[in-house]
């Protein structure tokens, strides 16, 4: 209980509070950030930039022709991890009303059992995407700590989550507050990581679309 | 006089005799005395076999001399225990202990209700036990008193030369509501002043079945029960309220009352959502039940509080779902926002501004100068 008491209290208000300072730290850096201006002449029938940023947004969603067949099973599992993360954060009704306390916002649930089901996909879901980075030669090259890091501050609630709400190992208590405990390593390591994509996916997809727009993907689009 | 001789009368015999014997002499007849320890071994949840264990146990035994303090406590575990049914208290203090002090259940008061206390240590010296409801402020002596001394010294003189010490409540087993923030009087649990055995029975107040019972284990097997690690029986500490609570599937299919006036609430959904504690709190609430196996708090309509837990009183508000955090967790989060996006936009603009005077150290070409403003 003294466990549960620290996660719920000292612990919580930490990493909330780092992450509120982290968060708006790296967007408006970033906002405010030196910009050098393309000063390349724009292509012949440019999209204006927002459309050119929205259009690679939704182009991104999905592999090129050329890398679809290599790429699927980890684009797949991509969306599969991802809209699992989402409907259990979002979707469980604990969940639900930890945010209505701290936002005062509330929306309807699922029935535990499905989000727990979904969970376990979930879970299986990382340890691929963890076997597939650690088994592809090229992605193990690049990939750096931030990225092993990233990957186990997320897959520690959902699997802390999991062990609590089947009670496995330890008492129902111990188990709450050691995944409150991870998910507090999480929002302290969302600002200062990849993970950060969480809040920059989009914008930084859309630079990166408008400034292809700009120079023309003429490699990009013979690809498709 | 003392409430050993008081007995001892009752009885018509010196309290030397087994309870099997005494029992006999009143007419309890071996049937009744075993179904007796059939129920005693069952909410024990001992096996089947241990109900012959309990009743050898019980007619071998020699009736246990009990010393009952009370300190700061607010005679609820006493209320409590006196609604006992199986074994009710009138079968333990008739037929099995003979209670020697006890402010509330005594006949005797002042010199003559410390006298039976001093006679009951002097005479079973090693071999009492020794209950206790209510913390212990060790704060200041003055905080309470009983016969001119202090709450620390009462206990510290008694507890030294008895067999084991039972805390009654969550007050004498974690400190309870007098130790709660700001803890004024700096009350403290039993188990922090004492070496002898601590068998914590906890609860606002303890289900009376569970000290009974435990007393009743006491004198069959002559040693402790299995104990959590919160020194409580097992037996009656063992399980989560939420996990044998009737209300859990409702939990699982996600259907939770969300005030206590709704249709949620009428129709007997999870208490979840309105701050029911039962995931984290142990004790037998579900299942053994009150006012003899009648209803519980969360079959009435009302959320689990925790109170056999350590802390409960501070563990947040009764109606704030586990699931919150406490209410502090936003306090820095303006002060985090407002700064976050200061030093961000400070550090950017000072990136800016170092980039900008180097370039113009350098001579930059003019044109590169211009899309740096």
């Amino acid at each position: 209980m003294e466990l549960l008491e620290f996660a719920r209290g000292p612990a919580l208000m930490f990493s909330i509070t780092v992450f509120i300072a982290g968060v708006l730290f790296r967007i408006f850096s970033l906002l405010f950030m030196w910009r050098t201006k393309d000063t390349s002449a724009a292509h012949p029938g440019q999209k204006p930039e927002i459309m050119a940023a929205l259009s690679d947004i939704l182009r991104r969603m999905w592999p090129l022709a050329t890398y679809r067949q290599r790429s699927l099973f980890q684009w797949i599992n991509g969306y599969v991890f991802h809209i699992g993360l989402f409907i259990v954060v979002f979707f469980l009704l604990p969940h639900i009303l930890f945010i209505n306390d701290l936002t005062g916002l509330s929306w309807g649930h699922l029935p535990n059992n499905l989000v727990y089901a979904i969970s376990i996909v979930t879970l299986i879901s990382l340890i691929a995407a963890l076997i597939m980075r650690a088994s592809n030669p090229p992605q193990r090259l690049i990939s750096t700590f931030d990225d092993y890091f990233s990957w186990l501050v997320t897959f520690l609630p959902v699997l802390s989550g999991i062990v609590a709400t089947m009670h496995i190992g330890a008492r129902y208590e111990t188990l709450l507050a050691l995944h409150i405990l991870s998910v507090c390593l999480l929002l302290i390591y969302i600002p200062f990581g990849k993970l950060m994509h969480f809040f920059l996916v989009f914008i930084t997809r859309g630079q990166t679309g408008a400034h292809i727009a700009h120079r023309r993907r003429t490699t990009v689009l013979k690809g498709e | 006089m003392a409430d050993n001789n008081r007995n001892s009368q009752l009885h018509g015999k010196p309290v030397s005799r087994t309870l099997g014997e005494a029992l006999a002499e009143r007419g309890v007849s071996r049937r009744s005395f075993l179904k007796f320890a059939s129920y005693t071994a069952s909410i024990l949840a001992l096996p089947p076999t241990a109900a012959t264990a309990i009743a050898e146990g019980l007619a071998t035994a020699r009736r246990q001399s009990v010393i009952w303090l009370s300190f700061q406590e607010c005679t609820g575990c006493t209320e409590s225990i006196t609604r006992a049914s199986s074994p009710s208290i009138e079968d333990l203090i008739f037929d099995f202990i003979s209670l020697d002090y006890h402010h509330t259940l005594q006949n005797a008061a002042g010199d003559a209700a410390e006298h039976a206390r001093m006679q009951a240590m002097e005479e079973n010296k090693g071999e009492y036990l020794v209950v206790v409801d209510g913390s212990i402020p060790a704060g200041n002596n003055g905080y309470s008193t009983i016969a001119g001394m202090s709450n620390v010294e009462m206990f510290e003189e008694t507890a030294e030369h008895a067999k084991a010490v039972i805390a009654v409540g969550t007050c004498a087993a974690f400190g309870g509501i007098p130790a709660a923030r700001p803890n004024p009087t700096g009350a403290v649990p039993v188990s922090e002043l004492t070496d002898k055995p601590v068998i914590n029975i906890s609860g606002c107040p303890p289900i009376p079945e569970a000290m009974t019972g435990t007393i009743a284990y006491l004198l069959s097997f002559a040693g402790i029960p299995e104990l959590d690690h919160l020194g409580r029986p097992q037996a009656f500490f063992g399980e989560a309220i939420h996990d044998r609570c009737y209300r859990r599937p409702f939990y699982e299919k996600g259907m939770f009352a969300k005030s206590f006036d709704d249709q949620g609430a009428r129709q007997g959904w999870c208490l979840y959502e309105v701050g029911c504690k039962g995931p984290v709190t142990y004790n037998a609430c579900a299942t053994l039940k009150w006012n003899q196996g009648v209803s519980f708090p969360i079959q009435s309509g009302h959320g689990c509080l925790g109170c056999s837990e350590p802390g409960f009183w501070d563990f947040g508000g009764f109606y704030k779902p586990l699931a919150t955090g406490k209410d502090d967790t936003l306090k820095y989060a303006a002060g985090a926002a407002v700064a976050g996006a200061a030093i961000g936009a400070a550090s950017a603009v000072s990136v800016r501004s170092k980039r900008k005077k180097l370039l113009e150290a350098n001579a930059a070409p003019q044109a590169i100068k211009e899309e740096a403003e």
